[in-house]
This record gives C-alpha cells, sequence and structure tokens, in this order.
C-alpha cells in the first residue's frame, strides 16, 4: 500500500497527548511514529531506559502508552525487552498467549551509546526478536544537557562547556549505527522526521515486522539543549540530512543501502547556526571550528557512500 | 515418593529447577554457581525442559531479563555469586520494589579485593536490605527443599526470593538427598497464574513509573508491609512442604536449646560443624545449644529474641564483614532484636569463615568456653570479635 501520512494519522493513537515531554523534543515524535508502524490488530510491549521520555510519560499513576509498558532502570533496557521477548516466546508455545505481541525498546543516546551499550551489545547479538529504537538528541537532556558519546565536536554542552580555554566537546560522535550493524542483526537504520515521515514509518515498519534484532536510530532534536525555537525542529531534521550530518541510510541483512543523497550537499553551517549550542563556532576567529567540522562529515560521507557502494 | 540420591547442592538446585520447569532463565557464569545454569543448559539441551534461556552479557543483564520476563507473566530464575550478585545491585531493588516474585539461587562467596572465590556471606548480607526473601541452608537436602518452597512463598507475597548457600562447601560438596518425585514438585508450586502481567492482553500494565514525593513513601510502605505479611506465608508453605516430603521447616532451628545456658545463633553450612560441637560438649555435661537461623529477610525478631533469651550468652556468628564498627549485619539486628525483653543475654558478636577460612569444633569449643566465662564473671568483654583470624591483635 503506497504511504500516505493523512491515512497513517487516521489510526487509533497509541501514544497519547498530555505527557509531559517538551514542545519540540523528538523523543514523542519518535514514539508515535514507531508505533504508527504496528498494524493495528497487533499487540505491543514498550520497555523504556530511564530517559526524560519516561519520566514524562509514565508520571505516576499516569501512563501515556496504550500498550503494555515496563521502565526497569538506565543501562538495561535491551536486556530487560528481551526477558519481555523470551517470556512471550515461552508462554506463546505453551498457549498461555494468544495475540501477537511486538517488542520495542526506547532509549535515548545516553541509555545506548554510553550505559547501556553492553546491555543492547548483549540483546543484539542474541539476535533477541525486538525493536531497539535510540532517539538520538546527542547529550544527558534529562539531567541537564551533559556531554555523551553521541555528542558531536563543538558541541557546548555542561559537562564539555565553552570557555577560555575550552572550545565545547573535544571528541567526535561514536557511531553506533555502525557498532550496531557489526553485530549482523537483520536491520539497522538510521533516521530522523523528514517530510512526511516516509523514512521514518517505512524504516519503522521493517524493523517492527523483521524477525530478530532491529535497530533504529533516530536523530531526534532537544530544543534546551540544542537551543532551537520549539517550531523549527522539522527544519533542523530535514538540514541534518541536507548536509549529511545524519545520513538516512540502512542494513537490511548485510546489504548497506543509502536512502537519500541530496542533490547538492548543503554547507554545515546551515546546521550549525540554527542552534545556541554550536554559537561559539561562529564567532571570529574560530572558523577553522567550521572547517574542521565540514571535514569530518565530508569523511564520513564519502566512507558511507563507499560502503553502501554509491557511485 | 522420595527417591534418595546423591548430589552437590549446585545439582540439587538445578535438579529442582528442572523439576520446577520456570518458563524463562536468564544467566551469566561465575564460581561457585556457574553450574547451575550448565546442569539447566543440558536439561534443554536434550529435550527435558520447555525454558527460553537467555545467555546474557552480565549479571546486571540477567537480573533486567528476569525483570522483563516475570513482568511479563513468566516464571523467571537465575543463579548468581559474589560479584555477579554485586553487579545486580541496582536491579535487585527495582525486582523486588515492582512486587516481581523473581526466584535466585544465590552460591554465597566473598566480594573482591582481595578476589576470593571461596564462601562467606558478604554477597547476600549485602543485598539484605533490597527488599528480597533471603533463605539460607545448612546442607544440600535443605537447599533443595528452599529452592522448591522459594516459588510458592514468592508467588504468594508478590516478592522475589533469595535462595542461599554456602559456596563449594555444599554447592561442590556431594552428600545424601532426598528427592521429590518431578510430578510432586509440579503439584507442589503449581501453574504460575499472575493476576496483571504485560503480556494479558485485555488488560495492558503499565510497570516502573516517576514516583515523586507525593506517592513514593506510600509505595515504599506498603513494600515493607508486605515484606511483614510474608511471614505468615513462609510458614504455611513450610507446613505444606512438610506434609508432602516429611521435613519440617521454619524460620530458625533450634538444637538443644531447652536447658542450654549458653548458645551460638548462626547461619548456613558451618551449623553442622557447630552441631557437632554441641554434641560432644553435651558429652561433657555441659549445657550448651545452637540456633540455625534459615530466615533472615524477613528477620523474626519477636521469635528469634524469645528463643536467644532461654539462655545467659550467645555467641552471634557472622560470615561476613559489615565495616560498620558495631558488628555484622546479623548481631546488629539479633542484638537489636533482644532490647525490648526484660531479661537479655549477653550477646557476642564473632565474625568467621571471611572468604572460606575454615572454622573448627576447636573454634566453637572456644567460643562456648568464652561464653562460659563471661556468665561465671558476668563481665562480657570487647562484644564484637574475631574467630579463626591469626594475628593475635584482631580476635
Amino acid at each position: 500500500m503506497v504511504y500516505k501520512l493523512k491515512n497513517e494519522l487516521e489510526k487509533k493513537e497509541r501514544f497519547s497527548g498530555g505527557h509531559r515531554l517538551c514542545s519540540g523534543c523528538g523523543a514523542g515524535i519518535a514514539v508515535r511514529g514507531v508505533l504508527r508502524a504496528l498494524e493495528e490488530k497487533d499487540k505491543a510491549v514498550i520497555t523504556n531506559a530511564t530517559s526524560c521520555l519516561e519520566v514524562s510519560s509514565f508520571l505516576y499513576p499516569y501512563t501515556a502508552y496504550a500498550d503494555s509498558y515496563i521502565h526497569s532502570a538506565f543501562a538495561n533496557a535491551a536486556a530487560t525487552c528481551s526477558g519481555t521477548s523470551a517470556a512471550y516466546a515461552s508462554l506463546k508455545r505453551k498457549g498461555k498467549v494468544k495475540d501477537n505481541f511486538k517488542f520495542i525498546a526506547f532509549g535515548g543516546d545516553g541509555g545506548t551509546y554510553d550505559i547501556g551499550l553492553q546491555s543492547l551489545s548483549g540483546a543484539m547479538e542474541r539476535n533477541s526478536d525486538m525493536v531497539y529504537v535510540c532517539y538520538d538528541n546527542e547529550a544527558y537532556m534529562n539531567t541537564g544537557i551533559q556531554r555523551s558519546s553521541a555528542t558531536p565536536r563543538f558541541a557546548d554542552a555542561t559537562t564539555s562547556p565553552t570557555g577560555a580555554v575550552s572550545y565545547g566537546k573535544v571528541q567526535n560522535k561514536k557511531n553506533l549505527t555502525e557498532i550496531i550493524a557489526a553485530h549482523n542483526v537483520p536491520y539497522v537504520a538510521q533516521t530522523t522526521f523528514t517530510g512526511n515521515m516516509k523514512d521514518f514509518h517505512e524504516k519503522s515498519k521493517i524493523a517492527l515486522y523483521t524477525e530478530g534484532a532491529c535497530f533504529l536510530n533516530v536523530l531526534s532534536p532537544c530544543p534546551r539543549g540544542w537551543g532551537y525555537e520549539a517550531s523549527l525542529l522539522p527544519e533542523l531534521c530535514r538540514l541534518a540530512v541536507e548536509t549529511c550530518v545524519w545520513p538516512l541510510y540502512e542494513i537490511l541483512n548485510g546489504e548497506w543501502k543509502v536512502n537519500y543523497i541530496p542533490k547538492k550537499k548543503l554547507p554545515i553551517e546551515e546546521f550549525l547556526s540554527m542552534q545556541t549550542r554550536f554559537a561559539h563556532m561562529f564567532k571570529p576567529g574560530n572558523e577553522w571550528m567550521i572547517e574542521s567540522a565540514q571535514t569530518y562529515v565530508d569523511e564520513q560521507w564519502d566512507k558511507l557512500l563507499k560502503r553502501a557502494k554509491v557511485n | 515418593m522420595a527417591r534418595k540420591d546423591k548430589m552437590s547442592g549446585n545439582e540439587a538446585v538445578a535438579t529442582a529447577m528442572r523439576q520446577i520447569e520456570p518458563d524463562v532463565m536468564a544467566a551469566f557464569p561465575i564460581t561457585p554457581s556457574t553450574e547451575i545454569p550448565q546442569y539447566y543448559s543440558k536439561f534443554i539441551a536434550d529435550g527435558k525442559v520447555d525454558t527460553e534461556f537467555i545467555a546474557v552479557e552480565s549479571e546486571h543483564s540477567a537480573m533486567s531479563a528476569c525483570m522483563g520476563a516475570s513482568a511479563a507473566g513468566a516464571r523467571a530464575v537465575t543463579a548468581t555469586s559474589s560479584a555477579g550478585l554485586a553487579y545486580m545491585w541496582e536491579v535487585l531493588y527495582i525486582v523486588a520494589s515492582s512486587s516481581l516474585p523473581v526466584v535466585m539461587a544465590v552460591v554465597n562467596r566473598a566480594l573482591s579485593a582481595p578476589i576470593n572465590i571461596n564462601n562467606d556471606h558478604s554477597d547476600s548480607m549485602g543485598a539484605r536490605d533490597t527488599g528480597w526473601i533471603q533463605l539460607y541452608a545448612e546442607s544440600n537436602q535443605e537447599v533443595y527443599d528452599n529452592y522448591i518452597q522459594a516459588f510458592s512463598i514468592a508467588e504468594a507475597c508478590r516478592l522475589p526470593v533469595m535462595v542461599c548457600q554456602d559456596g563449594f562447601i555444599t554447592s561442590h560438596g556431594v552428600s545424601n538427598i532426598e528427592l521429590l518425585e518431578d510430578s510432586e514438585v509440579k503439584d507442589f508450586v503449581g501453574e504460575y497464574m499472575p493476576a496483571d502481567y504485560l503480556l494479558k492482553s485485555e488488560n495492558p500494565l503499565a510497570i516502573g513509573p516517576f514516583g515523586v514525593s507525593s506517592y513514593y513513601m506510600e509505595i515504599k510502605r506498603k513494600q515493607a508491609e508486605s515484606m511483614k505479611a510474608s511471614m505468615p506465608i513462609i510458614t504455611e508453605v513450610a507446613d505444606k512442604y512438610a506434609k508432602l516430603s516429611g521435613r519440617q521447616y521454619s524460620f530458625f532451628e533450634e538444637y538443644m536449646m531447652d536447658d542450654a545456658d549458653i548458645a551460638l545463633l548462626i547461619i548456613g553450612s558451618s551449623a553442622g560443624t557447630a552441631k557437632a560441637t554441641v554434641n560432644l560438649l553435651r558429652s561433657e555435661g555441659k549445657k550448651v545449644g545452637l540456633i540455625k537461623l534459615r530466615v533472615f529477610r524477613p528477620f523474626p525478631r519477636e521469635s528469634l529474641a524469645k528463643a536467644m533469651c532461654k539462655v545467659k550468652a550467645v555467641a552471634i556468628m557472622d560470615k561476613a564483614e559489615s565495616f560498620s564498627n558495631s558488628g555484622g549485619p546479623l548481631f546488629s539486628e539479633a542484638r537489636s532484636s533482644l532490647y525490648d525483653l526484660p531479661n537479655k543475654p549477653y550477646a557476642i558478636n564473632y565474625i568467621y569463615g571471611l572468604g572460606g577460612r575454615d572454622i573448627t569444633v576447636e573454634h566453637f569449643c572456644e567460643i562456648y568456653n568464652d561464653l562460659f566465662a563471661i556468665i561465671d564473671s558476668n563481665d562480657p568483654g570487647d562484644v564484637y570479635r574475631y574467630i579463626g583470624v591469626r594475628d593475635s591483635r584482631f580476635k
């Protein structure tokens, strides 16, 4: 069936409004988008790492989820989700559960790239039947914008602040999508919220309906941590893709595919200049920062194209 | 019909596990509990049980996977020791606080540093305030019996249970054991039918909320109440098990206590050596007794205090240091339980057996002699002592 956002939005909402996420935050969009890709007849068990999403969507005694939901701790969403999935396999085999269930874990970049990486790697290696969704907002936002291994170089975060002798974060962003791809799981994809959400929706659908461990890495802007007006979220996502800061690509059964190649790659300034976390890069004398960031993005993009055998 | 056999404590746990056939096991290897998932994996490989085994990459994930599985509606188990238990710490609290009846075999081993693979109780004693019920065993038979009872207790109380045994001493020591028939065990534990679970299609469940200060304290109070409410359930399960097996269990066992002047309070396998000492001293006409604690959580403070009050002096034996400057964990709690009673015995703490240090009949004789000296002189001296440590300055 041809994808139409309008049709998708007519589906019954599985993540209700009234949660406490900020206006202009990507996390809620990621959750709604993934859950929209579920067949309406299918049930789901959602696991959530401790995060902004968790504290904003399941504040006792209210839950924003129509489906079953479990939160345990920061580091263990993938392992917890593995447990729910294994219980399903066992109980389904014994005839104790009749319906079809899907197992989805949501974690922020802190809970995924950093403290939850071991648990995630274990679940991926075991090919546990689940979809792990990282909503990557590039820092520990829940605790107040501390740098994570997903924070890009030069970003001003509260544990990598700019200062008289500091230009912000020193290290480049960890490439988690490739790390998970190296586990040779059936499906790994990188996506974000662009246009009519087609890329996001289709990848969610593949991830949900491919057996085994699937991983979605979703660039998910944070208005407080990145410093932008809430209404500019879609534009930021578009620019992340058009500058190749966040390429849209997927690896399905070992086949690498770049889903979108900009006709003309936009200069990185267009993405950076919209966010206060990079404001210092635009001060006189700091031109080298932008050049360096551009060089890095170019190198990474070329590497990806080679890997996906795009000429 | 009981079946006589001989096996190690680890094999006894794995056998009980096979007879119960939980839905999910998640485990990570660590000495000396490793054999339990090994035996169980072989049962799975041979098609003897229908259990999902999750070969996790750490104990933190083992307990997390158990949490997910238990919340989803499955009977979930794991086994661990020492550093493995320490690594689970965070999730132990969450499992207990989420009312999930996970059953964990703990094969007690010392904590690092220095690294040491032998027995003491530092690991599970460190986890004493995590909200888990804790059962301890003297012998292979007791660990087998405790393990089977643990499921009925956990599922009726909606609390997780640690079934503890002494690393290498019972876990690897082979001894005679009486097993129940598979069908008897299956009937005893019954089918697991939780009221609410994640996979209940008609009524989805949400677990693990953000509980702000206007709710948190009531939730904790209720949790404390459920630990209290587990006391009669532990007794009921023990009575039901006695009817099946002929072996009666309680919160603690009293050995030669009726006319005793002095006694030991002890947990685990060293109770065997201590009982041999009691027999020896009794043959010399000395009125000595022993109390072996089986259930450390919930702590049976009233009945235990009453039992200790039968004597004039009690040596409280801790196979764990708590670095508190006021004695080991059993001492602190047992001694505190005596406070409200008008005629209290002297209570002396002995830390023993750390990192697998042997405790012998001679050591126990020395302790009983100390207690006799105390009641003769009415002078307890320093109540925080060590036994079996070489450096005489630290005794």
